[in-house]
This record gives C-alpha cells, sequence and structure tokens, in this order.
C-alpha cells in the first residue's frame, strides 16, 4: 500500500490520511455510501495509530483509513444491517474482523451502506437508501457490499472490508471498477457478521489493488475458536505470494459464462483481459461447467431459507424495532417484523419458510442440496485440467437505480457467474478487467472474475497482481462529480 | 358360584395401554451447550446468558465437547450405537423464551440410537426397555408470567442449558412399567455422572406418550402426549389418567384425538393445551452454523475407558462373588455414592477384594443398617456421611481383629459419628480396648480362681457348667473387656486337669 509506505516515511500521519479521508466522505456525501461516519472513534484510533508508528516497526496497516461494511458488529457503535429492524441496534461486542483489524491498528472511519441484512445486487434495498455509482450517479453500485465498493472506487478509503454470500462483494467490485476478493468458506471468520445464510456467507475486502487485497486478507483470515465452520488451517503469506511469474499457469474459460444474457462490451472486455493473460505465459483452456445453469434456483432456495431461520431473532422481543403498544404477542411479532425489514427481505423470508416448509423440504432444500453437490462437481473436475477459471464476474456493466427494482427475478439474474462459486465454497476474485462503452458514450468498468480451488488465495491474488502490473484498469478513477 | 372368572390380560380387561417416554436429562457440563455462560441453577434472571445465549446479531454457537462426551457415556451405558456422524439441526418456532426463533436439536441423525435397558420392576418381574435414540439438544429460557402485572419477564438463564433427550420406544404397557424405567433412567444417569437428576430443579423430566389398543389388537392406538411431568409420582398418576380417560373415550365411542396435555397435579387430570402449540410446522432443517458431529473410533474408545462398573453389573458381582443377598445387593445399588461407600468400605477392611464373603456381608449390614440410619436421622446422604467409609472401615477391622466386639463397635460408631474420632482415637480414650494380652487375662484368672477355691473344687469334681461364673468372674473384674475367645480357651486351659 503506498499509504503505508508513506506513513512509515513520515511524509504523513494517520491523523492527516483520516482527517482526509472523513473530509472526502463528507464532500461525497451524495453517494450515500455510509450509514454511519464514526469521526470521534477514527481520530481516536488514527492518534493510536500514530503513536504505534512512532515507536517500532506498525503492521502494514497501521494508520491507513478504511470502512467497515454496516454487516460487521462494532463495541458501542451502531450496526444496523441497513434495515430498520437495527436502526437502533448497538452491539456490545466486535466481530472477529473488527478486532482483527483494529489490532492491525487500521482506522475505521464509519459503517457503509448495504442492501438490507446484504440481500440484493444493487443496494436499492436500504432502509438508508440506495447507494451511487461513482462513475455514474444515476447507477447502481451493485450490492449488496454496494457502500464499501463505492467508497473505495470515490477514493475516500484505499479498502473496505465486505461480504460475499452470492457475489456481494465481487459484483459490487465489478460495477465500481475495483477489487474485490472472496476468500473460501470458513478462512475468515464470522462471528461478529449478522448472518445472512450461513453456509454462504464469507467476510472479506474490497480494494483498489489485489496488492492490498493480499495485505488485508492476510490481517484478517485465520481459525477462530468463536466460528465453528472456521478452518483450522495456517494463513498463508500472500503478500509474498503475489510476485511469481504466472508461465505454465493454465486458465480455464468456461464457455457457460460467455452464452445469452452477456453484453457484448462485457464480453469484449473479458476477451481482451484473457488476451493479457496470455501474453504473461498463461494458457486458456476451454472448459464446461455443465450444471451452470441451475446455480441461480438452487442458490435462491438454499440462501432464503437459511436467512429465513436466522432473521427469526429479529422479533422485537430483546433488542432492535418493536412495534408500539402491541395488543398480543402474535401482534408484537406480527407488526414489529413488518415494520422492521423492507420488501426484499420479507420476500426471501416467505421464499425461504416455503422451501423449508413440511411437504416442500425435499422438493425445495434438499434437491437444492443435491444441486449443489453437483455444482461444487463440476469445479472439482474443471480444477482437474486448469489451475484457475476465469469469465466476466458480471454479464452487464453497472444498471440504472430503478432499472430491475420492480423485477426481482431480473435482478436475481445479476448474480448468474458468482452465486456457484459461493454454492461450491470456493475462493474468486474480481478484478478490473476494461471498460464496457454504454449507449451514452461513457465508459463504465467491467470486472474479471477468477476462480481457484479451495483455499487457492494466494494463487488468485498472485493472478491478480500480475495482470495488474501490466495494465491500468485498476489505477483509473470516475470523473469527480461537478 | 363355583366357576373361576379368568384373570384379566391387562389391569384394563379387554384394553392394553402402550407408553414411550421422551425423557430430558439435563447434561451437568459447567457451561452451556453452545456459548461460554454457566449452568448453574438459581441465579439472578439473566446473569448467566451471554450474547450468544440472548442471540444478538452475529453471535454463533460453538458445541461443548463435554455435552458429546456425556451424551457418548450414556449411550455406551445402554449399549447404543453412537453416530460417528451426526447432526445439529435447527427446530424453527417463535416463542419469548426462544431467543434465536429456533432451537438448536438433532433430528434425523442423533449421537445415541438403538440402545436397550434392562429395568427390574417391583413385582421382581426383569423388562428389557429399547431407546430407539438419545440426542442432544439446548434448552429455552423461561417465562416468568406470575412475576409481573399485566406482562411476562423472560429470564434466559436456562436458555442453552444442554439436554440429553432419552426416547423409549412405545414398548412400556402400564404406568408402573414406565415409572420404573423412568427409576431406571435416573438411577443410570446419575450413576454415570451425567445429570444430577434434580427433579425440583428441572435437571430431569420427562413427557409421556400414551395410547391404548384392544388386547387383540397388533396396531397402535392414536397417542396422546402428557408434556413436561417432572416428579415419578406424577408420572405414574398422569399416566394412569390418560389410559383411563382415553378407554373410558373409546368405550363410549369417542375417537381419541392426537394431542398434547399438561398434567395438573392439583386435580391429577390432564387437559389439552391450546392446539395451535401442537400443529406448529417446525421447518427441521441442518444448522448451517454447525458442521457434522465426527465422533471416532478414538474418541469412544477414550470415552469407554473412563465407563464406571454399571449398576446391573455391579448388583450381579455383589449377588455372585460376594455372595450377598438380593435385596442387599439391590439396595446397595440403588445409586453410585451408596455402592462406591460399600465398596470403600470393602477394599478398606479387607487386604483382599472378594476374599472374605462373610466379612462382605458384616460390611453390607453395617451399610444398610447403621450407616443407613444415621444418614436417614441426619437427613443426608452417602456423600455427606459423618463418618466416611475409610473411617467405618478401620472400625469393622478393630472388630475383626477382636480389638473390640461387635457390640462395642455400634458404641464406638455412634461416638464417631457425633465427631469425637476415628475408632482407635473413640476406644483409646473410652478405655474400650479388649483385653487380648495373655499375661494380664492369666493373672486376672489366676485372681478369680484363688478367690473362689469352693466353685473350682466343684468344677474339678465335674460341674461343667460352672466354667460360665469363672467367664463371668474375669470380666466383672476386667470390667467386660476381655477378649471372649482369649478368656474361654485361656480359661479352659487353667481349669485342665493338672
Amino acid at each position: 500500500m503506498q499509504l503505508a509506505q508513506a506513513l512509515r516515511e513520515r511524509k504523513t500521519s494517520a491523523t492527516e490520511l483520516t482527517r482526509h479521508a472523513l473530509a472526502a466522505a463528507k464532500n461525497r456525501a451524495d453517494l450515500n455510501a455510509l450509514i454511519t461516519l464514526d469521526e470521534t472513534g477514527a481520530l481516536a484510533a488514527a492518534e493510536r495509530a500514530d503513536t504505534a508508528l512512532a515507536k517500532n516497526p506498525a503492521s502494514a496497516l497501521a494508520g491507513i483509513p478504511f470502512a467497515h461494511k454496516d454487516i460487521f458488529c462494532t463495541n458501542g457503535l451502531r450496526t444496523t444491517c441497513a434495515s430498520r429492524m437495527l436502526d437502533n441496534f448497538v452491539p456490545p461486542y466486535d466481530a472477529t474482523v473488527v478486532d482483527k483489524l483494529a489490532a492491525a491498528q487500521a482506522v475505521a472511519i464509519g459503517k457503509a451502506n448495504m442492501d438490507e441484512f446484504a440481500m440484493g445486487s444493487s443496494n436499492e434495498n436500504s432502509f438508508y437508501g440506495p447507494v451511487k455509482n461513482p462513475w455514474d450517479t444515476a447507477r447502481v453500485p451493485g450490492g449488496s457490499s454496494g457502500g464499501s465498493a463505492a467508497l473505495v472506487a470515490a477514493g475516500i478509503v484505499p479498502f473496505a472490508t465486505g461480504t460475499d454470500t452470492g457475489g456481494s462483494i465481487r459484483q459490487p467490485a465489478a460495477f465500481c471498477g475495483i477489487t474485490g476478493l472472496k476468500p473460501t468458506y470458513g478462512r475468515v471468520s464470522r462471528w461478529g457478521m449478522i448472518a445472512f445464510a450461513s453456509s454462504l456467507d464469507c467476510g472479506s475486502v474490497l480494494a483498489r489493488s489485489a496488492a492490498d487485497c493480499a495485505t488485508v486478507l492476510g490481517a484478517i483470515a485465520g481459525h477462530d475458536p468463536r466460528d465453528a465452520t472456521s478452518v483450522r488451517r495456517d494463513v498463508g503469506d500472500y503478500a509474498a505470494a503475489l510476485a511469481a511469474p504466472l508461465a505454465g499457469r493454465r486458465i480455464g474459460v468456461a464457455r457457460e459464462y460467455f452464452g445469452a444474457g452477456i453484453d457484448a462490451g462485457v464480453a469484449a472486455a473479458v476477451q481482451a483481459a484473457l488476451a493479457l493473460y496470455e501474453k504473461l505465459g498463461a494458457t486458456l483452456v476451454d472448459i464446461t461447467l455443465p450444471n451452470a445453469h441451475l446455480a441461480i434456483p438452487a442458490y435462491y432456495v438454499i440462501a432464503p431459507a437459511e436467512a429465513s431461520s436466522n432473521l427469526a431473532r429479529f422479533d422485537g422481543v430483546r433488542y432492535g424495532h418493536a412495534c408500539s403498544e402491541p395488543k398480543s404477542l402474535e401482534d408484537l411479532y406480527s407488526r414489529s417484523r413488518a415494520e422492521g425489514f423492507g420488501a426484499e427481505v420479507k420476500r426471501r423470508i416467505l421464499v425461504g419458510t416455503y422451501a423449508l416448509s413440511a411437504g416442500y423440504y425435499d422438493a425445495y432444500y434438499l434437491r437444492a442440496q443435491r444441486v449443489r453437490r453437483l455444482i461444487a462437481g463440476d469445479f472439482a473436475s474443471a480444477f482437474e485440467s486448469v489451475d484457475l477459471i476465469a469469465g466476466p464476474t458480471t454479464p452487464t456493466v453497472a444498471f440504472k437505480i430503478g432499472e430491475k427494482s420492480a423485477d426481482p427475478l431480473a435482478m436475481y439474474a445479476a448474480d448468474v457467474n458468482t452465486v456457484a462459486v459461493n454454492l461450491a465454497g470456493l475462493p474468486a476474485i474480481s478484478l478490473p478487467a476494461g471498460f464496457s462503452r454504454i449507449q451514452s458514450g461513457a465508459s463504465l468498468p467491467v470486472g474479471l472474475q477468477l476462480i481457484a480451488p479451495a483455499f487457492g488465495e494466494a494463487a488468485l491474488l498472485n493472478a491478480a497482481h500480475q495482470f495488474q502490473c501490466t495494465s491500468d484498469f485498476h489505477l483509473r478513477s470516475p470523473d469527480p462529480v461537478a | 358360584m363355583s366357576a373361576v372368572a379368568p384373570a384379566p390380560i391387562t389391569a384394563y380387561g379387554a384394553w392394553q395401554p402402550v407408553i414411550g417416554l421422551e425423557i430430558h436429562a439435563q447434561l451437568s457440563t459447567v457451561s452451556k451447550l453452545f456459548s461460554g455462560a454457566a449452568t448453574a441453577y438459581g441465579a439472578e434472571p439473566n446473569t448467566q446468558a451471554s450474547a450468544v445465549d440472548v442471540a444478538l446479531p452475529g453471535t454463533l454457537p460453538v458445541p461443548n465437547h463435554a455435552a458429546l462426551d456425556r451424551a457418548i457415556r450414556f449411550g455406551l451405558a445402554v449399549d447404543a450405537r453412537i453416530a460417528t456422524h451426526s447432526v445439529f439441526a435447527r427446530k424453527n418456532y417463535f416463542y419469548p423464551d426462544l431467543p434465536k426463533g429456533y432451537q438448536i436439536s438433532q433430528y434425523e441423525l442423533p449421537i445415541v440410537a438403538e440402545g436397550r435397558l434392562r429395568v427390574r420392576l417391583d413385582d421382581g418381574r426383569v423388562i428389557e426397555v429399547e431407546i430407539e435414540r438419545a440426542h442432544l439438544e439446548e434448552d429455552a429460557g423461561k417465562s416468568l408470567h406470575d412475576a409481573f402485572h399485566a406482562a411476562t419477564g423472560i429470564d434466559l438463564n436456562r436458555a442453552g442449558t444442554p439436554l440429553l433427550e432419552i426416547v423409549s420406544k412405545p414398548v412400556l404397557y402400564s404406568a408402573a412399567e414406565a415409572v420404573a424405567y423412568m427409576r431406571c433412567v435416573h438411577t443410570l444417569v446419575r450413576w454415570l455422572g451425567v445429570c444430577d437428576g434434580n427433579m425440583q430443579e428441572g435437571s430431569f423430566r420427562c413427557d409421556a406418550n400414551v395410547s391404548v389398543r384392544p388386547v387383540t389388537s397388533a396396531t397402535l392406538g392414536t397417542r396422546t402426549e402428557i408434556k413436561n411431568v417432572n416428579s415419578f409420582r406424577f408420572v405414574e398418576k398422569a399416566i394412569e389418567y390418560e389410559i383411563e380417560r382415553q378407554i373410558r373415550a373409546l368405550e363410549n365411542g369417542e375417537t381419541i384425538v392426537q394431542e398434547t396435555r399438561l398434567y395438573d397435579p392439583t386435580r391429577h387430570q390432564t387437559r389439552p393445551m391450546r392446539s395451535k402449540e401442537s400443529a406448529n410446522d417446525y421447518r427441521y432443517f441442518p444448522d448451517p452454523d454447525l458442521p457434522p458431529i465426527a465422533v471416532s473410533a478414538e474418541d469412544i474408545a477414550a470415552v469407554r475407558a473412563t465407563m464406571p462398573e454399571l449398576p446391573e453389573a455391579r448388583r450381579m458381582r455383589y449377588i455372585e462373588a460376594l455372595g450377598l443377598p438380593e435385596s442387599d445387593a439391590t439396595q446397595l445399588c440403588a445409586d453410585k455414592a451408596t455402592a462406591d461407600y460399600f465398596e470403600q468400605v470393602l477394599s478398606g477392611s479387607l487386604p483382599r477384594r472378594d476374599a472374605d464373603r462373610a466379612e462382605a456381608k458384616v460390611a453390607a449390614n453395617w451399610v444398610l443398617g447403621e450407616v443407613s440410619a444415621a444418614l436417614n436421622a441426619d437427613g443426608a446422604h452417602f456423600e455427606a456421611a459423618r463418618v466416611g467409609a475409610p473411617a467405618l472401615a478401620q472400625l469393622l477391622a478393630r472388630v475383626r481383629e477382636g480389638v473390640i466386639s461387635g457390640k462395642t463397635a455400634k458404641d464406638v460408631f455412634a461416638a464417631m459419628w457425633a465427631g469425637e474420632g476415628d475408632a482407635d482415637a473413640v476406644i483409646e480414650r473410652r478405655g474400650l480396648k479388649q483385653i487380648s494380652d495373655t499375661g494380664a487375662l492369666a493373672a486376672a484368672i489366676e485372681a478369680v480362681l484363688a478367690e473362689y477355691p469352693p466353685q473350682l473344687a466343684e468344677f474339678r469334681a465335674g460341674n461343667e457348667k460352672l466354667l460360665q461364673f469363672f467367664v463371668g468372674q474375669v470380666m466383672k473384674r476386667t470390667r467386660g473387656q476381655a477378649n471372649p475367645q482369649q478368656l474361654n480357651a485361656l480359661l479352659r486351659e487353667k481349669l485342665a486337669p493338672q
């Protein structure tokens, strides 16, 4: 991270960087990328980081400002999950990811906007209003980590945390022209990360570059005794792996990723990016993922099923939104939840409740789990002959705010290339691959998704970094809004 | 009438009751099933509820391995299959004392399956009860309906407490069989140390599934479930009431509704719960926060290595190896504290275990007699005996060695119970030691013989009855402390024709 270098050389201070980030955040309030700006907390953390930096060699993240997606619980700082349900919720504890970044003395400036309970692909499903894409404020930044992506793309912070359940890091990274990493399921602790779909949720990072993602992942990954699904496996030296040459690397290109529904501009940018990989010494291999078309239906059974149960705790009894003057227990439950949850959250709770109901469980939930195994099998077969799989992160560039909000199925289709990765629990990265010209004549970022076998984060970051060493798409910034 | 009426096949004539029990045993772990909060009973409301128990957003369950070990321990004791792969599932329903909106339980793949337990009935019959499964689950909190005006309080201290739900097959055919089985499980879980068995505190409670069918029918009748009964007597009463209610209904041509019923202990009746509560669709599915529990052969072996001798095995050993009467063996094995106390007395007073059947019987008599009586007077149990097993063993050793007589030992025991010290101290202080010193005894005998020459002459002339006179005189002279056997032997020696 260039800023880290500047901090170590005393060209700047954590406090100065933090003040700059806070000012930039306020300056770009139009993006609506933050739910909570924590000036006091940020400046105090910056001061502590400056003290640490003055003493001895500090962590690579010491003094670097960043933002947390508002799904990570922060001790004493309101954590809303972008829901009216948690508008008043102040956690008494920190998420493990929050703990670890605090221990690294990175400086959190606030909590980023998102789709409510991470349910959405456009960041339009927020109680606090939609987030705008810094490349075109009439467009969505993607979701659900839309606030995180917009903050990084607008240059307000060099990185932000996010979560990815079906593409919620990679899709906004693609729409906003930045780099977003989804690690292997279990690599980063879920403790303190408000659950959407427990078997799919992965916490991680969005940043300008793969190198920055490597630094942050190194700080937040690792086994956590508080999360039974967290993996006991040593964390790799991701930064050290970045420099390896790509000669001989076999990259699988799945024909399914270039089927109907893909924009010509997106396809062209991705093909050009793949050509660049060939120049870097990699070999492209045609592969097939025959069950790819089943990923969306399976995902939209499993994720809502888990969500319907995970969100049952929001009942107005112990914390969160409670309706006024309930007439009965049932009234307390039904009105608190009717008032507290937004439309998309309700839709998924209903779908999920239905899928788990007696008489439907086998036909929906169990069948979706079988599909999940088929999809994992597709990837396993493909990885017998290739090291990585590449394709467009999304079939289109960022769409307009309101364009798909009336049509949930069209919205769900935006996740077509990302959800299969979550179902298989694999790591994947989205990196800026180029731009696609749209009708207005403007250009919007296109994301390239690379997928690796389980625990192949180092290989992903290495491949993305090598690409970024010979391209400048990740360095481009949207024109500042006048 | 001269014809003898045929005996009824069951106590209910043409009807046969069929009962299955679901016993909830609270596992005696220090912390909860999925959080580090304490499980101790009786704390101020909500002081033992962690962020996990309150179900704050973002919290996650982590299984407590001490609870798994206890479940395996129970499974081994009932000769069950221990699943190498078992799964926690979510049982979804809304209730204010269920913070997550679901209970973590086990559904399709429980940790323990297909066990059996031999149960001794009061009438001497022994039945083998098949145990379908035993699974781990967390308890809910408590709703306090009476504590507040026009509101309900919630205490989450109990939320997340580990339970083992032990499900029998419907193979119990009377209230008496059901209660005998429940007692047997109660003894076993306490014996194994997996549950404290405290029924007042709700550590051991049971749901009973009851149906009746014509004795000629092989298919089960429609069952009702009686919820949450927490005493042996109430279980018996509730089942008896329910059997009679169902028979009455069927004989009146009514049909039995499958429903959940509550037992009212003041009226000794069962009544239906609101039907809504039994109409829940729990939407069970595997808990995605908890990977399947893998239990290896080594894990099972490790638990097996710590298994105590089971009550039935020990009972048989007492009968066969120690020669104790069945009734003694049964009483000694009623609970582990009693049996262990006896065992310690035995190993402390005998150089080799099982060495002497007579000594075992003496020890059993003491444990079931003097010690039990003293404990009853204290209202205490063997763990709290004021004379510990090693101390009693010492006392019995002194009797065996001839230091004191069996009769004196009872006085010594009473003094020990009263806190006067151990057997040797009491014997010493009170001067109760028998005179076994040949020299001292010989001197006393010489003195007596010298004092009563006429009697001596009479004896020598053939009046052997006078032996007892001399014994009495020596005893008087030694204030009762002469060792009787030794005295007899010495006296005969001295009186023998010279």
